[in-house]
């Protein structure tokens, strides 16, 4: 057999040895609780996940095993397993994903892909199977139409509305307070999310008396973002606010600064509350408000922190990671409380009260209307700064330059 | 004046990222898909000399650029040159190079989540401004132009005023009857597959300063660069430097003029404007 | 029709009749890579239609199929999904048109290169159009459509791109066309208008790349620029259509049947090394099966014959 020969009969014997595995499916251990999760390990998403979704899996699958596992009903513990895919952050991959682990692995439990868009394609088959699906990076002004068609989505980190009307009455307040004027510059990233909050922002800053001087989009992947800051503050605006993706907060703030743009009120979107935002900025980031926050005091809350850093070796960021965390809590004081029969985990997440790190969580038609919707930099750490009726907030502070 | 100096440090930008893949493209064939993965590979070095080693991330040139040389002449040598020869024609190689540059590209962002990790990776150096005519820009832009125009003149210093720069040019043009006059074209081949992967990677280095990366978005930067390469007029590094500039003025002048929104829009219809008028490139020459 | 294509051709109805009853056999996962391999399979199949016999290289299948996405999206609301699809068609074949129009002159890396930034333009255009003068709020596709169904949908499209295919090869069209594949010079030297019969073929594959991007939309329920327009797919259709081959009209489908099995495989053993054991893997089948599925078959099938004759 030469060597060519040898390396294809190789070849085919992994195949056929695959597909013979993928036939048959794995085998449904007893003991363990198994645990599936799907979400971008590659892809534009993947660096999202990379701080806000996977590290928190990896967290909460630590400290529940480290105890003996999950305590159940009858007393006894079980640990869970976790059955890891990357959807290459295509919602074909993720819809395949769950099918797969739904009915090839037969796992237990699975846990909300990353993101809105890869939500809502695996919606339907979280629903046909009856898993529950708390999503903790989903955020979507079609929460009531959502929740009605697919009875075991849950939804936790706020909606495109609130985070809009959260900022406008921040500007508001400062305006009233005398702070700062009513000129606003908006900028957005033309891609889903983007859009949606500046298309939210747009009447709601009007009503509220703000007057919009500079309104721009730029697409997604822009490598050089000064014209959009020049053209910010040519206008001259007295606040600024950005509906941006992650690569291009980084980008706004840096030539933000390069330019000189220093408003009073400057906020940016998406990653403002990521750790690595304030390890590039350092200092200057002093102010700058942002989507999300947390209230880091809480006991419960540094404790959180404390653990993310010392088994992932990361820090966690200011705003999905904490809700992440917590939708991982839920699911467990739920199978904790009646078992793995997922329709009576559905039901009960849908009742009862949950103590996570957020503080107590009750989700009414399944979702949570308490949330974070402006954080703010503030001494080296991203405060939520407004919120949808959670306590602890900190007052907010103007920025004073950079 | 602004839009002028934005454009030109736009340009030059982009001049960084389709540098190495005109000499990949134009003396070597191949149409590599996985160029982009070669410079995140290199912003990857100059961000862990800079975070874990406290130096300036320029210092990483003295690894990067020799440690992408040597891995794109392995590259070339193993895995390219069989499909070179087994092609009949110039058709058959670009077929059988995107195939096999695109499964490259994905090994090569399984390996970089491996070994770097999947999150976004971002530091300040440089970040600063200057002020040239009174406006303020990024230092770190202005260095990358002044890195991006020294890296163009050596290289075009290079090709034109050396024996190896000529033999590379003559390539650029014929392969066959390169072979003819005594230029051994199999190995200068592999050699501008291996400097374009160097300057590539260098590329990375002066980027990473100002843009944020991750293991995946080196498709957004092989996209750039072809769309360059092919503006310019394959095999012409002066086509790829004329083209970067147009593309950085015209974006900055859309951006700054009409709407921020349609600045990728009008960079591509300026491209395919091009094409169709002039399908062989800006410097291009004609195919008989 | 001789006697052997009517076997033929009653054998793939047959086939066809045979795979319509797959979702009432199978369902969830198998049924979901199902779609995957029906919707490759159209998409692959039209695509080699073109590029087959013109041996161009068209990178423009995402920009199609995002748009046929996106005409969903946008008139899910108030016009019937059966509407939709038949205008997200004509929206592909439209483009199409327009862009065969304007390039097919082109020949080579540049044809193949435009293509890739035409996908890129079209996505810029949408998107600003969405941002600036829809006003929209998200593009959500809410609709009751199941997968049974998508998967009935997608069969009826490879059905019509076979048929289409095999119309094409027996008539005037295809023969002109195998003809300006082999001599461009050659084809205008005996009166073909070679510029047309291209033309013809590029637009039918943009229609069917439409068609698919709507029939998937629902699938989605929620439309992302970066996720209908994405890159990757296109270049995920140009490499399994030559995988396969693109000089029979089955050969696509011998592409893509093994490549998503392979993926998928990797995919579900591997999940934490994905990319790195797809890129491999990747190459591997570049290196050892250089002249596709087809070819290994067809090579097989003449060794097979010459034994025979020596035996």
């Amino acid at each position: 057999m030469n060597r060519r020969t040898a390396l294809k009969a190789v070849i085919a014997a992994v195949f056929a040895g695959s597909l013979a595995s993928l036939a048959i499916g794995a085998a449904h251990a007893a003991d363990p609780i198994r645990i599936g999760a799907v979400a971008p390990k590659t892809g534009p998403l993947a660096a999202g996940a990379a701080v806000t979704h996977w590290p928190n899996i990896q967290l909460w699958a630590h400290q529940v095993n480290e105890q003996g596992g999950l305590k159940m009903k009858d007393g006894t513990r079980r640990k869970v397993e976790i059955i890891e895919y990357d959807d290459r952050t295509n919602p074909g991959e993720t819809i395949k994903a769950v099918q797969r682990l739904a009915t090839q692995d037969k796992v237990d439990f699975i846990l909300a892909p990353y993101g809105t868009g890869l939500n809502l394609a695996a919606a339907p088959i979280f629903a046909k199977y009856g898993y529950p699906q708390i999503t903790s990076t989903s955020i979507t002004d079609k929460t009531a139409e959502l929740t009605k068609r697919y009875p075991s989505i849950f939804f936790t980190l706020g909606t495109t509305t609130a985070l809009a009307n959260s900022v406008a009455g921040i500007l508001v307040k400062l305006h009233n307070e005398g702070k700062i004027g009513n000129k606003v510059a908006m900028v957005n990233v033309a891609d889903a999310f983007g859009i949606e909050l500046a298309e939210s922002a747009r009447p709601i800053f009007k009503d509220a008396g703000l007057e919009i001087v500079f309104d721009k989009s730029y697409p997604l992947g822009t490598q050089d973002l000064s014209p959009i800051v020049k053209g910010a503050k040519a206008a001259n605006p007295d606040a600024f606010v950005a509906w941006s993706y992650p690569p291009d907060t980084f980008g706004l703030t840096a030539q933000a600064k390069i330019e000189g743009l220093d408003t009073k009120a400057f906020y940016t979107a998406v990653a403002t509350a990521f750790p690595v935002y304030l390890a590039k900025f350092g200092k200057s980031v002093n102010g700058v408000l942002g989507a999300g926050g947390v209230n880091p005091d809480t006991p419960a809350m540094k404790a959180y922190y404390a653990a993310h850093k010392k088994v992932t070796g990361k820090d966690a960021d200011y705003w999905a990671s904490p809700v992440m965390y917590a939708t991982l809590q839920v699911l467990g004081q739920a199978i904790e409380a009646v078992g793995t029969d997922r329709k009576a985990v559905t039901d009960y997440i849908k009742n009862a009260t949950f103590k996570t790190v957020m503080g107590p969580w009750k989700f009414t038609n399944q979702s949570i209307h308490d949330f974070w919707t402006v954080g703010q930099w503030q001494n080296g750490t991203f405060y939520g700064v407004a919120s949808t009726g959670l306590s602890g907030a900190k007052p907010v502070i103007t920025k004073t330059g950079w | 004046m602004d839009i002028l100096i934005t454009g030109v440090l736009l340009g030059a930008t982009y001049s960084l990222i389709a540098m190495g893949l005109t000499l990949q493209y134009g003396v070597a064939r191949i149409m590599n898909l996985a160029n982009g993965e070669m410079l995140v590979a290199g912003a990857f070095g100059a961000f862990w000399v800079f975070t874990t080693q406290k130096l300036s991330p320029f210092t990483s040139v003295a690894f990067v650029a020799p440690g992408a040389f040597v891995l794109n002449w392995l590259i070339y040598r193993f895995l390219l040159r069989p499909l070179v020869r087994r092609a009949k024609n110039r058709g058959m190689l670009e077929v059988d190079s995107i195939l096999a540059t695109f499964g490259m590209a994905f090994a090569f962002v399984g390996i970089m989540l491996l070994v770097f990790g999947g999150e976004y990776f971002t530091y300040s150096y440089l970040d600063e401004p200057v002020a040239i005519f009174g406006s303020p820009f990024g230092l770190n832009r202005v260095v990358a132009c002044l890195v991006s125009v020294a890296l163009c003149g050596l290289l075009y210093l290079g090709l034109n005023a050396t024996r190896t720069g000529m033999a590379l040019r003559a390539v650029a043009v014929d392969p066959a009857a390169a072979g003819l006059v005594a230029i051994d074209v199999p190995r200068m081949s592999t050699f501008a597959f291996a400097l374009g992967g160097a300057v590539t990677a260098v590329g990375g280095i002066v980027l990473s300063t100002f843009l944020t990366m991750d293991a995946s978005i080196g498709i957004v930067f092989t996209m750039k660069a072809l769309i360059i390469v092919i503006m310019g007029g394959v095999g012409d590094v002066r086509g790829a430097i004329i083209a970067s500039l147009i593309l950085g003025l015209a974006e900055t002048a859309v951006a700054s003029l009409i709407d921020p929104g349609l600045t990728l829009a009008a960079a591509y219809l300026l491209f395919l404007l091009v094409l169709l008028f002039r399908p062989e490139g800006l410097f291009g020459r004609r195919q008989s | 029709m001789t006697r052997r294509e009517t076997v033929s051709v009653a054998m793939v109805a047959v086939a066809l009749a045979i795979l319509a009853c797959l979702p009432f056999l199978v369902d969830g996962y198998l049924l979901s890579l199902a779609v995957g391999i029906a919707m490759y399979t159209v998409l692959a199949t039209s695509w080699a239609l073109f590029s087959g016999p013109t041996h161009y290289i068209s990178l423009a299948t995402a920009a199609f199929y995002g748009l046929g996405a996106y005409v969903v999206a946008a008139g899910v609301d108030v016009i019937p999904y059966a509407v939709l699809l038949g205008l997200a068609g004509i929206a592909g074949g439209v483009v199409a048109a327009l862009v065969g129009l304007a390039t097919l002159r082109l020949s080579g890396v540049y044809f193949v290169i435009f293509t890739l930034g035409l996908a890129e333009l079209v996505r810029q255009i949408v998107t600003w159009v969405q941002n600036n003068l829809t006003g929209s709020r998200g593009m959500y596709v809410l609709t009751e459509i199941t997968e049974r169904m998508i998967f009935w949908e997608l069969l009826a499209l490879a059905a019509a791109v076979y048929l289409i295919g095999w119309l094409v090869t027996r008539s005037r069209l295809g023969f002109a066309l195998r003809i300006i594949g082999n001599d461009e010079v050659v084809a205008a030297h005996v009166g073909i208008n070679s510029a047309a019969s291209k033309l013809a073929l590029f637009v039918i594959s943009g229609t069917f790349a439409g068609t698919v991007g709507a029939v998937m939309a629902p699938r989605f329920t929620y439309i992302e620029p970066s996720i209908a327009f994405s890159p990757e797919l296109s270049f995920q259709v140009v490499i399994m259509a030559l995988l396969g081959g693109v000089h029979r009209l089955w050969g696509p489908l011998v592409g893509v049947i093994p490549f998503t099995i392979l993926w998928e495989v990797i995919a579900g053993r591997f999940p934490t090394q994905t990319v790195l054991l797809l890129g491999i893997a990747f190459l591997l089948i570049v290196y050892l099966i250089p002249n596709g599925v087809v070819g290994r078959i067809e090579s097989a099938i003449k060794l097979a014959g010459r034994s025979v004759k020596h035996g």
